[in-house]
């Protein structure tokens, strides 16, 4: 066989080791470090039990980022941090310095060059996103845009420790949500069933898959126009966009069915509280690109509220579990309305089965 | 001829304000003429802004992948090609980043350069599932694309019903409360399943994800199907001299309000001579006082792991947290981890042959029971994985003295 034609067999490397990639200091330390601090917002400064010591400076990112912008944080991890870096869960990159005189001149470069220093303690860090209509073949908004607009709205509270404990943002750009569980999520939240395009339901659709997805069994196979189709039964749907994704003709995206919703006090930590899912506390808020200032003036309001009256150490969802729903939706002004009350598999455990109340 | 650019007045809005701007970099791949991507970084723009007028997305899925493999390729293919033929395909590749995320700038400037000549130059560091993703490739160019970043030792992640890109928290490279080899686990446990990553062929997707404490950087409780956080059984170390500087320097009254009134189980409490009493027995190892007193706390000494199982997102019975599974696996030994090995691909046969297609683990655990999954992978049942018995009385109970003996039995046999 002509080798020019043979394609490449691939060596099944799986996850590379990070030894290598490591910062020697780290490599040097491995399991063996005893206690940190925060010298000031945005550097960790570590100790190992044999006396090493390393401080990492924090920078935010825009996560979705060109050659140029990977490569300008090289020159910075070249010049400062003896050639390397790493990334966090929420695309902060981290610069690891050998001597505390290091991390004020990176510093300095990293706000020339652009990138915030800041997302330790309790700070508001980073956003966790998705991909939205840069990327995704379903998003009913741009996730990179709206966390743009958030943390240029917040790039006081991501440079400073001010807040209570740290608070952790996610935005989701379907219903699906990819972003996870934050202490305020900002996600996509339909308000209308779909509208089929019927003509590309014949050919395009597998249709028990698409029968099958909706969770509330809302889709049926129809006959339109003589052509095998779909319909919904719109009194059951319950606008999740669901069977969206394996049938692009239910369309679910639109002006007037698009909209945003927040959610509040979402945890993953075990730190005091278990482990808790956000809350919804608004929808219906315009997916008014390119900035989305509705909901950037809720996500501060909310955040304004939390700073002043939460005790040190709170996260968000457990200022609300001691100052009550009643509280908190009077100090945020935000409405509480009948689609609050929960009403899927389980809602029973959300009700208030006591006495506790507060006025 | 250079391609003119789409005006982009929308997204040029997203370009003004402190935090850094995704659009200029967008702008900065598709004025560098000098790159193969820059004509595709236009339409690309040019479709973004389209969106941003219309407010929907406009792109569909396919088939791409690479010879051997048959996921980590998300397809893109442009619906309004018409307009923006240059980036009619922008396919992503998913690939696994080394664990923990660390990077050499040799690495990462060979990435850059490996993407510019094939892709569109556009890196995004991470994905919500941990991996790198290269966006931005023709289907063409997925290949060579891929054959490169291979050969510099990346390897795919997963895509579709498959084992997905794990996630490690950066743990013992630079974490006290790390209470295991989290680098160790993560990539024995993923490279000993890779061909369910990259030849999906299981019911749906599944993801590990590895926190070195409870503090759970890496959010593995929600959003892994298999959860393996780091804790410890024995008691919390206690630096008593260290507890009484972090008294003299924030005061009783401080101390008292953040540490000791917040332990969730009442486990803590201020000595007369302002030294720490604790009560281990108590302790759920939230890591709560040992987060505020770095210096004087730490985890005990006896460390393993917990395993919960089932977490995952609304599709389609709504979100789940998972549940305790295994409350304590030693892990230090080599068979300690051969152990931890074993299980996951036990759960992995066991989801592979049991699951529903389009089901997840978690899913599949609610419709089969807890207590049926825990029989079928031969895990005994233990309090830790409730929040109290049963509260319903609807249960058949008469085998219970036969079921009562195998757990005095099993405390006999592990009873220290
Ligand atoms: C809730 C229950 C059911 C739903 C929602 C459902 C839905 C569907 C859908 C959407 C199709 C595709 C039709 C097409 O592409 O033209 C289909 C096909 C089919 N269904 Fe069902 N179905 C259900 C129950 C059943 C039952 C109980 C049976 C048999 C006992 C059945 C037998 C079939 C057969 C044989 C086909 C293939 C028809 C063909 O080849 O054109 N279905 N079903
Ligand atoms: C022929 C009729 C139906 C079929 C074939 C059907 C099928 C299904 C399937 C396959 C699921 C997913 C189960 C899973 O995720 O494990 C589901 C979930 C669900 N169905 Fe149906 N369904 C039917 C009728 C209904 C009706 C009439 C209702 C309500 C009025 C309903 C409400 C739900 C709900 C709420 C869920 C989510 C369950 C959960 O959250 O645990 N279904 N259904
Ligand atoms: C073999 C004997 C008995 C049987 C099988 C029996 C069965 C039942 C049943 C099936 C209910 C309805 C439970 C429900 O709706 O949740 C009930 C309720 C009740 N029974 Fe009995 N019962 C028995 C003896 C008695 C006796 C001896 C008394 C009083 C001296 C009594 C007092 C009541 C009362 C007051 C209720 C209503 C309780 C409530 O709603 O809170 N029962 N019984
Ligand atoms: S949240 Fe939805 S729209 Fe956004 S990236 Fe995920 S699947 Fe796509
Ligand atoms: S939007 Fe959701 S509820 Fe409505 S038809 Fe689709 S899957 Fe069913
Ligand atoms: S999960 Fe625990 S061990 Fe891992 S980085 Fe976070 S605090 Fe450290
Ligand atoms: S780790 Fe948590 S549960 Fe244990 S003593 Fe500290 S605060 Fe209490």
């Amino acid at each position: 066989m002509n080798d020019a034609v043979m394609p490449r067999r691939p060596d099944e490397h799986g996850v590379p080791d990070p030894f290598p990639y490591m910062h020697p200091t780290l490599k040097d330390n491995y399991g063996n470090w005893a206690w940190h601090d925060r010298p000031r917002p945005g550097v960790l400064h570590h100790v190992a039990h044999g006396g090493d010591e390393i401080w990492t400076v924090r920078a935010g990112t825009q996560r979705q980022m060109d050659v140029g912008t990977i490569r300008k944080l090289c020159d910075l991890a070249d010049e400062y941090a003896d050639g390397f870096l790493r990334f966090t869960t929420r695309s902060n990159a981290e610069f690891m310095c050998t001597t505390l005189d290091k991390t004020g001149p990176l510093i300095e470069a990293l706000n020339e060059a652009g990138f915030p220093v800041g997302g330790t303690g309790n700070s508001v860090s980073m956003i966790s996103h998705t991909q939205g209509w840069l990327h995704c073949d379903i998003p009913g908004t741009d996730a990179s845009g709206v966390v743009k607009s958030l943390m240029d709205e917040l790039h006081h509270e991501f440079t400073h420790e001010e807040m209570p404990n740290r608070v952790r943002l996610t935005t989701s750009c379907c219903q699906i949500n990819c972003g996870g569980q934050g202490d305020i999520a900002i996600n996509v939240q339909y308000t209308k069933p779909p509208k089929i395009n019927h003509d590309l339901v014949a050919n395009v659709c597998e249709r028990p898959a698409v029968v099958a997805r909706c969770p509330v069994a809302a889709i049926r196979p129809a006959q339109v126009n003589g052509k095998p189709s779909l319909e919904v039964d719109e009194k059951k749907c319950i606008c999740c966009g669901a069977c969206y994704p394996p049938c692009p003709p239910m369309q679910i995206n639109g002006d007037d069915s698009t909209k945003l919703a927040i959610w509040v006090g979402g945890k993953h930590s075990n730190a005091r509280s278990k482990p808790t899912f956000h809350k919804l506390v608004a929808a219906n808020l315009p997916n008014n690109a390119p900035r989305w200032p509705e909901v950037a003036a809720i996500v501060k309001r909310i955040l304004q509220a939390y700073k002043e009256d939460a005790q040190a150490w709170e996260r968000l969802g457990e200022w609300i579990e001691r100052i009550g729903w009643s509280r908190f939706f009077e100090l945020t002004d935000l409405a509480f309305t009948k689609h609050q009350i929960d009403d899927w598999t389980g809602a029973r455990q959300s009700l208030n089965a006591s006495a506790h109340l507060h006025f | 001829m250079t391609k003119k650019s789409h005006d982009t007045p929308l997204l040029d809005e997203l370009k003004s304000g402190p935090w850094p701007s995704f659009v200029e970099g967008l702008e900065r791949l598709a004025k560098d003429e000098e790159k193969p991507g820059a004509d595709m970084m236009k339409d690309l723009l040019g479709q973004l802004e389209h969106s941003y007028e219309t407010r929907r997305g406009y792109w569909k899925g396919g088939t791409v992948s690479v010879f051997g493999y048959g996921g980590g390729v998300i397809p893109r293919f442009s619906e309004v090609a018409a307009d923006y033929p240059e980036s009619s395909e922008f396919h992503t590749l998913r690939v696994q980043p080394p664990a923990g995320m660390h990077y050499s700038t040799k690495l990462l400037r060979d990435m850059c350069d490996i993407w510019e000549e094939h892709g569109s130059g556009l890196i995004a560091l991470h994905g919500q599932s941990g991996d790198i993703m290269f966006q931005g490739c023709t289907t063409d160019n997925v290949q060579p694309a891929f054959d490169d970043l291979n050969k510099i030792g990346l390897d795919m992640g997963g895509a579709g019903p498959a084992l997905r890109t794990s996630m490690s928290c950066v743990g013992h490279a630079r974490c006290e409360q790390s209470c295991y080899d989290e680098v160790r686990a993560h990539r024995e446990v993923i490279n000993g399943l890779l061909d369910e990553m990259h030849r999906p062929a299981l019911p749906y997707k599944f993801k590990f994800k590895f926190s070195g404490c409870p503090n759970d950087c890496v959010n593995a409780i929600h959003r892994a199907d298999m959860a393996v956080i780091g804790t410890w059984r024995d008691d919390m170390q206690v630096d008593q001299e260290e507890v009484k500087k972090h008294v003299a320097k924030v005061g009783r009254k401080q101390m008292i309000d953040t540490v000791v009134s917040m332990c969730p189980t009442r486990a803590l409490s201020l000595n007369d001579d302002d030294t720490l009493d604790v009560d281990d027995k108590s302790c759920v190892r939230c890591m709560h006082c040992i987060n505020v007193m770095t210096k004087a706390l730490s985890p005990g000494k006896d460390r393993g792991v917990t395993i919960l199982m089932g977490g995952k997102r609304s599709l389609k019975i709504g979100d789940q947290m998972g549940t305790v599974i295994h409350p304590f696996l030693k892990l230090e030994t080599d068979e300690d981890y051969e152990k931890l090995n074993e299980f996951a691909e036990e759960c992995i046969d066991f989801f592979a042959e049991n699951a529903l297609e389009h089901e997840r683990i978690g899913e599949t655990i609610d419709r089969i029971g807890l207590a049926n999954f825990l029989e079928a992978l031969d895990v005994p049942v233990d309090p830790n994985m409730v929040n109290h018995p049963r509260t319903s009385s609807y249960v058949r109970t008469d085998d219970w003295d036969i079921e009562a003996e195998k757990w005095f039995e099993h405390k006999k046999a592990t009873a220290k």
